[in-house]
């Protein structure tokens, strides 16, 4: 199936939530938008939900809890038990305190590492990922807004149309098979 | 729109110093024979008299803080900052009333190193005898409170001038004199906490004690200055405040929590593991009379927030912020109760009416002091330079 991209560039961020906003109200689904940082409150506006990465960090963070709390016990009691200076004394519990730190940093660990690697993934922007940007300088000062045609019942005579009341810098077409 | 104070705030208020008053002359009259009961009234004094003053003094270090910093999104509940910082002058008044009986007193079994008697026999004080001596202690004292009025007078005129005048020199007046306050209260958050509340257990010492005072200080703040935001918005004033300025100060309070846990810990940890006798006297007197007390305050101040306010809904939502709210308040006054009552009392100190009415005064003075705060001045600055940013705050 073919379909018809459009990409419409700005050179200002508000400029471009404006114009999102009154496309939008004129019931056009935006696909995507690209800029070199995050656009306060562009989501709500684009329809894009809340994100989820918080609960993965919170079930990351407790996969390395979890981990640290089942390795430190077999290295430390278990399999081969260390007496320093009175502790740990060959149990877990009553030497807790001791094991509070590595716990931690393996929580923060844990969480901090799922969360970028699951944040690159999700975007397919893991190191020597193709760009998946339209235009090269969205990552340094321009702004683009995509649409689809096969997501809209517009013509496209009608959304140039409207398109142009927003105030872009740039207009692009591009066909996909 | 101008802050009026209305009748069922008045009556909470009368209401709370009512029954405290009488709770009070109830604990008076059932603890009068008992041999500590004059310990145990100068503890109590101490303890709500350091506490409210606290409340106090972290919402101005909080105003210097967002001087300093230049933040931008504080500045439609800057009013609220500046009305619980006002508390200081009363709460000082009240303090310094407290200190002045105990020093009579030479230190009412609280401040061991203020008797002759004792010092007389204990080598260990006499060596700290030229830190911890009764003009010296009141010269910092008087140095401590001196510093802090100052820098709120001068924060609050400065900021009712910008509603007058406006423009930026006010403002960059405001950010060299909020990186001042910084520099000395970095030095005096640890030495002020050494003076009032380390120096009971005068034979022990810990240097980071200071930045736990502090810690449980600014978070009892945070807890405050959430409370007065979502009490004046459901009111019906500062229209300009929105959802995220409540979910950042929800955020303060979460992370301050856990600023205190780690530093409590922290404490607890490294003296647990070096066991060494005289440092750990201090947790072994604490687990011995307030086991119960001591860690139901860790869990309540640590889990409790921790788990209630991770979440981003959590934050946004007045129900659940004004009771995890109230629940680490308690938190915190327990904190401050055994801090003090630990050294003062230890086995002999219990929680009884004289302590729950002489906190509930406190804490009526305390509200019934920062509601007049809010009376005087609009609620919104006019001026501030980062209005327009505070107004479209949006996370």
């Amino acid at each position: 199936m073919t379909d018809k991209v459009i990409y419409v560039m700005y050179d200002d961020d508000q400029v471009l939530k404006d114009g999102a906003m009154k496309l939008v109200s004129k019931g056009i689904k935006i696909s995507e938008v690209f800029s070199p940082f995050a656009i306060h409150g562009i989501d709500p506006i684009i329809g894009i939900k809340n994100t989820r990465l918080g609960i993965m960090a919170f079930l990351y963070g407790l996969t390395g809890l979890t981990l640290a709390t089942v390795g430190m016990r077999f290295f430390m009691v278990t399999d081969w038990p260390i007496n320093v200076g009175g502790k740990p004394n060959f149990t877990y519990l009553q030497n807790i305190l001791a094991f509070i730190p590595v716990t931690f940093e393996f929580t923060v660990l844990c969480a901090a590492h799922g969360m970028a690697i699951t944040y690159l993934l999700r975007n397919k922007t893991l190191p020597g990922m193709p760009a998946q940007n339209p235009d090269p300088r969205t990552t340094d000062d321009k702004f683009v807004i995509e649409i689809r045609l096969s997501e809209n019942s517009m013509k496209e005579a009608d959304l140039d149309l409207l398109l142009n009341e927003t105030g872009y810098i740039e207009l692009d077409k591009k066909n996909i098979d | 729109m101008e802050f009026q104070i209305n009748k069922k705030a008045k009556n909470l208020i009368y209401g709370l110093i009512g029954s405290g008053l009488l709770l009070s002359i109830i604990g008076v009259i059932t603890g009068m024979g008992d041999a500590h009961f004059k310990t145990r009234l100068m503890t109590n004094g101490l303890i709500n008299g350091f506490f409210f003053f606290a409340l106090g003094l972290g919402a101005l270090f909080f105003l210097a803080l967002a001087y300093a910093t230049e933040t931008g999104w504080y500045a439609s509940v800057k009013r609220v900052i500046e009305a619980v910082a006002g508390f200081i002058p009363t709460g000082i008044a009240i303090f310094a009333f407290v200190l002045l009986v105990i020093t009579f007193m030479d230190g009412a079994h609280i401040y061991l190193w203020m008797d002759p008697e004792t010092v007389a026999n204990d080598e260990i004080i006499q060596g700290k005898a030229v830190y911890l001596n009764k003009p010296f202690f009141w010269f910092r004292t008087l140095v401590y409170f001196a510093v802090y009025i100052i820098f709120l007078n001068g924060f609050k005129k400065r900021s009712l001038e910008e509603d007058r005048i406006g423009g930026t020199e006010l403002h960059f007046k405001n950010y060299k004199k909020g990186a001042t306050f910084l520099v000395f209260f970095a030095v005096f958050s640890s030495t002020s906490s050494w003076d009032w509340l380390m120096s009971i257990d005068v034979h022990w010492f810990s240097t980071l004690f200071g930045w736990y005072t502090f810690a449980g200080m600014w978070c009892s703040t945070m807890v405050i200055l959430v409370m007065t935001t979502l009490y004046l918005k459901k009111q019906g004033y500062l229209e300009k405040v929105n959802d995220s300025h409540i979910h950042d100060l929800g955020k303060w309070t979460f992370a301050t929590s856990f600023l205190w846990s780690y530093l409590w810990f922290s404490q607890f940890m490294l003296i647990w593991y070096a066991n060494i006798g005289e440092e750990v006297t201090y947790y072994v007197m604490r687990i011995e009379n307030f086991k119960f007390l001591y860690f139901a305050m860790f869990i309540i101040n640590f889990a409790f927030p921790m788990l209630i306010l991770m979440s981003r809904d959590a934050k946004r939502n007045a129900g659940i912020l004004t009771f995890v709210g109230l629940i680490i308040l308690s938190g915190h006054w327990l904190d401050v109760y055994i801090m003090v009552s630990a050294g003062s009392l230890g086995a002999n100190a219990k929680i009884g009416a004289l302590e729950v009415g002489m906190a509930m005064i406190a804490a009526g003075i305390f509200i019934a002091v920062i509601l007049k705060n809010l009376t005087k001045a609009p609620l919104t600055p006019v001026n501030h330079p980062f209005l327009d940013e505070s107004i479209h705050h949006e996370i």
